[in-house]
């Protein structure tokens, strides 16, 4: 049960000036963890101390070990006054308590300082002892290896996929207690950035626990958020899937092809298939909270029909965004459901029930979708919330689906062949009691199954997908105006605005969709912000043409009043300008669909002819009629325009500005339709707020702005990474906010979907009061990785490579940080263990520091920063599936005051060089569908 | 509708060396943004104004985020904020170190203080460098004096290690230090015509055979070996005087150095009747180096006593290269004079500097 955590301070480097007359630093280090401390010598007038102590051991509790952080303090001697603090390091030992994951930290690491940034570096080491872990009893979880990544981790073989977990933590925010208003801003920081590493110190330790109760070791796609209440609290939240997950000896994992016997197509056939929440309300109230894992403890419970191994499982829900060939059978398309809710002023930290019984809600909602769905699955799974105030909502969406339980039962890979490809494709739901209105066609791969026209997810591209050309990043954006309002009439005047925005969102991206002549949208996050007077929706996903699909057709578009004659001409004109840009984005995203699905089928000749057929139809496209007439009515897109309204709609389609020559971009993981990377990869976050000098602004208006913004922040990128064409940015990621307050509404629809949040909250009564101006702010993480098109792979990979490895000759270790789960072109050999760290910046001096850009820039640099720092000293060089969940800023520029809070996450990582191109992205050319399915996990 | 906060940042920091070179001049925001328009680099990725002026303000803000650093160069390479490539690190810090030959000129021999530092207006507009850059590379050129001026050892080996130089640029550093530490005279309005390549040379000379490090093997208690000249050899130089003040002697030398020159060079006749009052001049100037004050007026001197005379007489570069090759060389053939060894360090230096310094 105990362990022994072990601490060296070894020297320090770099320090501030602290004692003016002297301009050095009597710096000493006091190390603590949990009521422990013990201090290190006064090494007097050194700005680069040697400390050189002896091990500080402290005796613990695993417990202890898993929610506290190391705390070092580096502080400077002051004989006659009190000592000043110099910076702290905190340190997550989580790492350290599992086996397979790092065995020390040893390194510079920086000192920060919340009012300061980082002043100096610390050299520590840290080990721990860990004695035995074989109390069945235990609360705690040492063990359980965690991952940010949404795949199966790739030195990893998932023997069993669990479920899902999930847990959240409640307490008070430090920031609002009375005590605040009499201490300092730094101290308050502190206390907030420390109880902050505890509760998911906590809640990684009780997610767990419900791991090792389910029998998994691991935790896969976990995702931790933490909700800024404000005066109502803090909390914090994660989800994840669990697993069991054996490492792979290296060497067998190429070709590894995953005997999987596990789990979980969980399916409760008791509940009725309805799209009601009320229905599934019914069901909540019967599971005990502490029932989210399945009753049964052998998950194995096979039903007969349709020789479904399902176990009864709450919420069968996966965090999972990329799997194992196979493992999906079909998707539904995307569900998500949205709540609002008021907060609570009264407060209970250790009655987290409130929110539970919300999220409950929403899950539920989500289940219930799926179901309406045909599908006993979701996957690609995820939740957000969205503060403002007292209000807040909850959202939660996914991809229905149906998962193959024979795969995962006969463990092996007899179902490959064609249904590989394509299957996924083929509808869940039933043909003639369809949940929505769609155009079913014969899947264009396999010509058995019924496909939908088009297939919106929220997951990645499945590796067997075949594709036809390249994929594409595909936007909508929306504002729409309300008025100013407070609690409930403010809740009410919002649910009555989102339903329209969700649908006014899913048009634009319908219509976007065909323009670029694609017919599948992977990746979907929509983004729904609220502000004092307006609402914001942002949704992106990345296009793409699946060969399975039926080719969409075309954008007609029709007046209503067809009397006039230059009313007539205009439409015309728009027509050809819509005709034209579909035929031009045919070309630059080398969607060429007939050819392929030739090659692909081998058909026999009648296809052959209708091949043909088709693509005499493609090359006339450009006349309605013939379009008409070889798609039937299905295929064409009706655009009607009747007002103003839709004019500006059918406008904003057609601005948007195509991509500079040699960029690519998406918000998945891989970019469909290219698979000759470089090692090359650049990860960088850019932030902007706008202020909007009019508050009468139209929806037009506000939403030409909008759109403006978006493309000028995608320009400014493509400008700033110029020097690396050809390049692909991937993983692309926007995150909208209106710092303002007020408002609330539930929501669920279809094809819809949220994710990461970023949100303001109002500490010092900040810039607004008085003002009528609105911010908009947007954070961004965006990757961006070097692509290679060029047909002289070898030459450009290694002038990259020889350009790269220059500054491993540098004393620091150079530590790479992506989004995605893995470094193209290089092998992940080992997995170190979670980062997630929260740092609070605050600046009583803005101005003298730069102002708001130099203020954030430098922040900003300091976390990547203390991330680089704490993966080196655990011996990593790289961060997978980095994400800053977190960006909250405020300032008071009349105060000359700002505050930031970030919270990064991601995995700790040591990856080698590939040194065979048995490359790492999946590799599947849309012509060679057979020999996909089986590489496509490495 | 206005941009309030627009930040980009990089793991690996991102930094256009264009962009970077504009900001050394010194140019403000807008003004880069001008250029970088002049330039054409809206022809590329279909910029438009807006997004070139936000990324000039980035990268501004980025470079001047890193101008603490570039400070004390040695600290970048194991600095944590900033993941710098080495190879861009390397740049990074030349090109900030890197000056305007114009302004160094300007600030040559004077002492590097706070009231020289309000002069800098004058010479920005004299010289049209922005002030900001003059700033910079007076400012520069303070600090490598501060670090440099308590060390012991080579001097352009001090330079490199502590700010990571290449060669050549260590080098006028050098130049700089020697000239802010010795004071030489350099701004008389006669040495206006010597560009600062002109001095920097004559202070590689200088540091490479007249101070204290040029002879001795360099031992850890010998102080400042190559900021000052060598006070022994200067008083020596006192014994040079034999040259004009024996008659015999200086008739025989002249004698020796008309026999090789007869018919080699057009300016015989002249030089033949100035030939006293040349070597005078040279050997005076050896004399008087004893006094701090005539070390300072070396370079005002030269010109004054021996350059500008054979300027009005038209020597060539050619005529005085043979003129000073035989005045030296036939001293040795002089069976008197014994001071042969101090007589070729001397006149080495002063031969390639009044070479360096003359201009047909």
């Amino acid at each position: 049960m105990p362990g022994k955590l072990k601490a060296k301070i070894v020297a320090g480097r770099h320090l501030p000036v602290m004692d003016r007359a002297s301009d050095l630093t009597d710096a000493f280090v006091e190390v603590k963890f949990g009521n422990t401390t013990f201090k290190t010598d006064v090494y007097p007038k050194s700005l680069n101390p040697q400390w050189n102590s002896e091990w500080f051991k402290f005796e613990v509790d695993d417990e202890d070990l898993q929610d506290e952080p190391l705390q070092i303090t580096v502080l400077d001697h002051d004989t006659y006054s009190a000592n000043d603090a110099i910076g702290k390091v905190y340190i997550d030992i989580d790492p350290l308590l599992s086996c397979e994951a790092a065995t020390v930290i040893s390194g510079w690491l920086p000192i920060y300082d919340t009012i300061h940034g980082i002043r100096g570096e610390i050299n520590v080491v840290v080990k721990v002892d860990l004695f035995n872990d074989l109390n069945r009893f235990r609360q705690s979880s040492c063990g359980v290896k965690f991952f940010c990544t949404t795949s199966i981790p790739r030195c990893y073989r998932a023997a069993l996929v669990h479920g899902f977990v999930e847990e959240l933590v409640v307490n008070e925010d430090p920031e609002y207690q009375w005590i605040d208003r009499i201490r300092t801003p730094r101290a308050s920081n502190e206390a907030r950035q420390r109880l902050i590493s505890l509760m998911s110190g906590e809640l990684q330790r009780k997610i767990g626990l419900k791991v090792l109760e389910m029998g998994g070791n691991a935790v896969v796609g976990y995702l931790q958020c933490f909700d800024l209440e404000g005066e109502s609290g803090l909390v914090v939240r994660a989800i994840g899937t669990a697993c069991t997950l054996d490492k792979l000896i290296p060497g067998t994992e190429s070709k590894e092809t995953l005997p999987s016997s596990s789990s979980p197509p969980p399916f409760s056939p008791s509940k009725p298939c309805s799209r009601q929440s009320s229905s599934s309300d019914t069901d909540l109230s019967l599971t005990p909270k502490m029932g989210k894992t399945p009753p049964p403890s052998s998950p194995f419970l096979t039903l007969y029909f349709f020789s479904d191994p399902v176990y009864f499982q709450e919420f069968p829900f996966f965090t999972l965004t990329c799997f194992p060939p196979g493992f999906l059978v079909h998707i539904g398309g995307v569900v998500s459901a949205r709540s609002v809710k008021l907060l609570d002023r009264i407060h209970n930290p250790d009655e987290p029930e409130t929110r539970d019984a919300w999220w409950e809600e929403i899950r539920q909602e989500i289940k219930s979708h799926a179901k309406a769905l045909g599908c006993h699955a979701v996957v690609g799974y995820s939740e957000s919330t969205t503060i403002c105030e007292e209000v807040c909502i909850l959202s939660a969406s996914g991809t229905a689906a149906m998962l193959n339980p024979r795969f995962m039962r006969e463990g092996c890979l007899d179902a490959g062949g064609s249904e590989h490809s394509c299957g996924f494709c083929h509808i869940p739901y039933d043909e003639f009691n369809m949940p929505f209105p769609a155009q079913l066609t014969y899947c264009y791969h396999c010509r058995r199954q019924k496909v939908p026209d088009v297939l919106f997810t929220t997951i990645d591209l499945p590796a067997e997908a075949a594709v036809t050309g390249k994929g594409c990043l595909i936007q909508a954006r929306l504002c729409r105006t309300k008025k100013k309002a407070q609690g409930e009439v403010n809740a009410t005047a919002i649910s009555n605005l989102l339903p329209f925005m969700e649908y006014e969102l899913h048009t634009q991206l319908m219509n976007k969709l065909k323009l670029r002549c694609m017919n599948a949208l992977f990746g979907l996050r929509i983004q729904i912000s609220v502000g004092e007077n307006m609402l914001l929706g942002l949704a992106s996903a990345t296009g793409v043409y699946l060969s399975a699909l039926p080719a969409p057709g075309g954008i007609q578009i029709t007046g209503k009043t067809p009397s006039d004659l230059s009313y007539d001409q205009h439409i015309s004109t728009m027509q050809k300008r819509i005709n034209d840009t579909i035929a031009m984005n045919k070309e630059l995203y080398n969607i060429h669909p007939l050819e392929c699905i030739e090659e692909v089928v081998g058909s026999p000749i009648p296809d052959r002819q209708r091949s043909r057929l088709f693509r005499s139809t493609s090359e006339s496209s450009d006349e309605l009629s013939e379009l008409d007439l070889s798609h039937g009515k299905k295929d064409a897109f009706v655009l009607e325009i009747d007002d103003t309204d839709a004019v500006e709609d059918i406008q904003s389609l057609l601005t948007d500005a195509p991509m500079p020559a040699g960029f690519y971009s998406c918000n998945t993981e891989v970019m469909p339709g290219i698979y000759n990377w470089t090692s090359g990869l650049q990860m960088f976050t850019s932030v902007r707020v706008y202020r909007l000098s009019n508050a009468n602004l139209t929806n037009q208006g506000l939403n030409k702005i909008f759109t403006d913004l978006c493309e000028n922040l995608l320009k400014s990128l493509y400008f700033k990474l110029r020097s690396m064409i050809p390049c692909c940015l991937c993983h692309l990621n926007f995150t909208v906010a209106v710092p303002e307050e007020e408002l609330i509404q539930v929501r669920r629809h279809t094809p819809k979907h949220t994710s990461p949040i970023l949100y303001i909250f109002p500490k010092n009564i900040l810039v607004r009061s008085g003002e009528n101006e609105e911010q908009l702010q947007f954070s961004m993480e965006l990757f961006s990785s070097s692509e290679r098109c060029s047909p002289l792979p070898e030459v450009r990979s290694r002038s990259l490579r020889s350009t790269r490895s220059l500054p491993c000759g540098a004393p620091v270790t150079v530590v790479k940080m992506t989004p995605l789960s893995f470094l193209p072109r290089t092998r992940i050999v080992k997995y170190l263990g979670i980062i997630n760290m929260f740092f609070i910046r605050e600046t009583t001096s803005l101005r003298e520091e730069g102002g708001v850009s130099g203020f954030l820039h430098s922040f900003i640099a300091e976390v990547f920063a203390m991330v680089r720092a704490h993966v080196a000293a655990l011996g990593g060089n790289a961060v997978v599936s980095y994400s800053m969940k977190e960006c909250v800023f405020m300032e008071n520029p009349n105060k000359n005051q700002a505050q930031c809070l970030i919270n990064v996450s991601g995995d700790a990582v040591i990856f080698v060089r590939e040194s065979d191109q048995e490359a790492i992205p999946p590799l599947i050319m849309s012509g060679q569908p057979s020999t996909t399915g089986a590489d496509g996990t490495t | 509708m206005s941009m309030e906060l627009d930040v980009f940042v990089g793991n690996t920091t991102i930094m256009d060396m264009e962009v970077y070179q504009l900001w050394l001049d010194g140019l403000t925001v807008s003004d880069a943004v001008k250029v970088r328009m002049d330039e054409g680099a809206l022809l590329e990725c279909e910029a438009n104004a807006e997004v070139l002026t936000s990324d000039t303000m980035d990268q501004f803000r980025t470079f001047q985020m890193c101008e603490r650093l570039l400070h004390s160069p040695t600290k970048l390479g194991s600095q944590l904020l900033y993941q710098i490539p080495a190879q861009n690190q390397r740049i990074l810090i030349e090109r900030y170190y890197e000056f305007d030959s114009v302004f160094a000129r300007e600030v040559l021999g004077k002492k590097l203080s706070k009231g020289t530092k309000k002069d800098l207006d004058d010479i920005s507009c004299k010289t049209g460098i922005t002030l900001k850059s003059c700033r910079r590379q007076f400012d520069n050129f303070k600090r490598v004096f501060k670090v440099v001026e308590e060390l012991k050892g080579p001097l352009v080996e001090n330079i490199q290690r502590h700010f990571l130089l290449s060669d050549t640029l260590a080098r006028d550093y050098a130049a700089i230090v020697f000239f802010a530490n010795s004071r030489f005279e350099t701004g008389k309005r006669k040495l206006q015509y010597l560009s600062f390549q002109d001095f920097a040379f004559c202070a590689g000379q200088l540091i490479s055979y007249w101070t204290v490090g040029a002879v001795d093997v360099w031992e850890p208690n010998d102080p400042d070996m190559d900021v000052d000249l060598e006070k022994e050899f200067l008083h020596e130089l006192k014994d040079l005087k034999v040259l004009v003040n024996d008659k015999d002697m200086m008739d025989q030398h002249k004698i020796l150095v008309c026999a090789a020159l007869r018919g080699k060079i057009k300016v015989y006749k002249l030089m033949e009747v100035n030939f006293k009052n040349l070597s005078r001049a040279l050997i005076n100037l050896a004399s008087k180096l004893t006094h701090t004050k005539d070390v300072r007026d070396l370079f005002i001197d030269l010109v004054e006593k021996f350059i500008e005379p054979c300027r009005y007489d038209r020597w060539t570069v050619a005529e005085i290269t043979l003129f000073l090759t035989h005045y030296t060389n036939a001293a040795h053939c002089l069976g008197t004079f014994r001071y042969q060894m101090i007589w070729d360090r001397y006149m080495g230096v002063i031969k390639s500097c009044i070479l360096q310094m003359y201009h047909e």
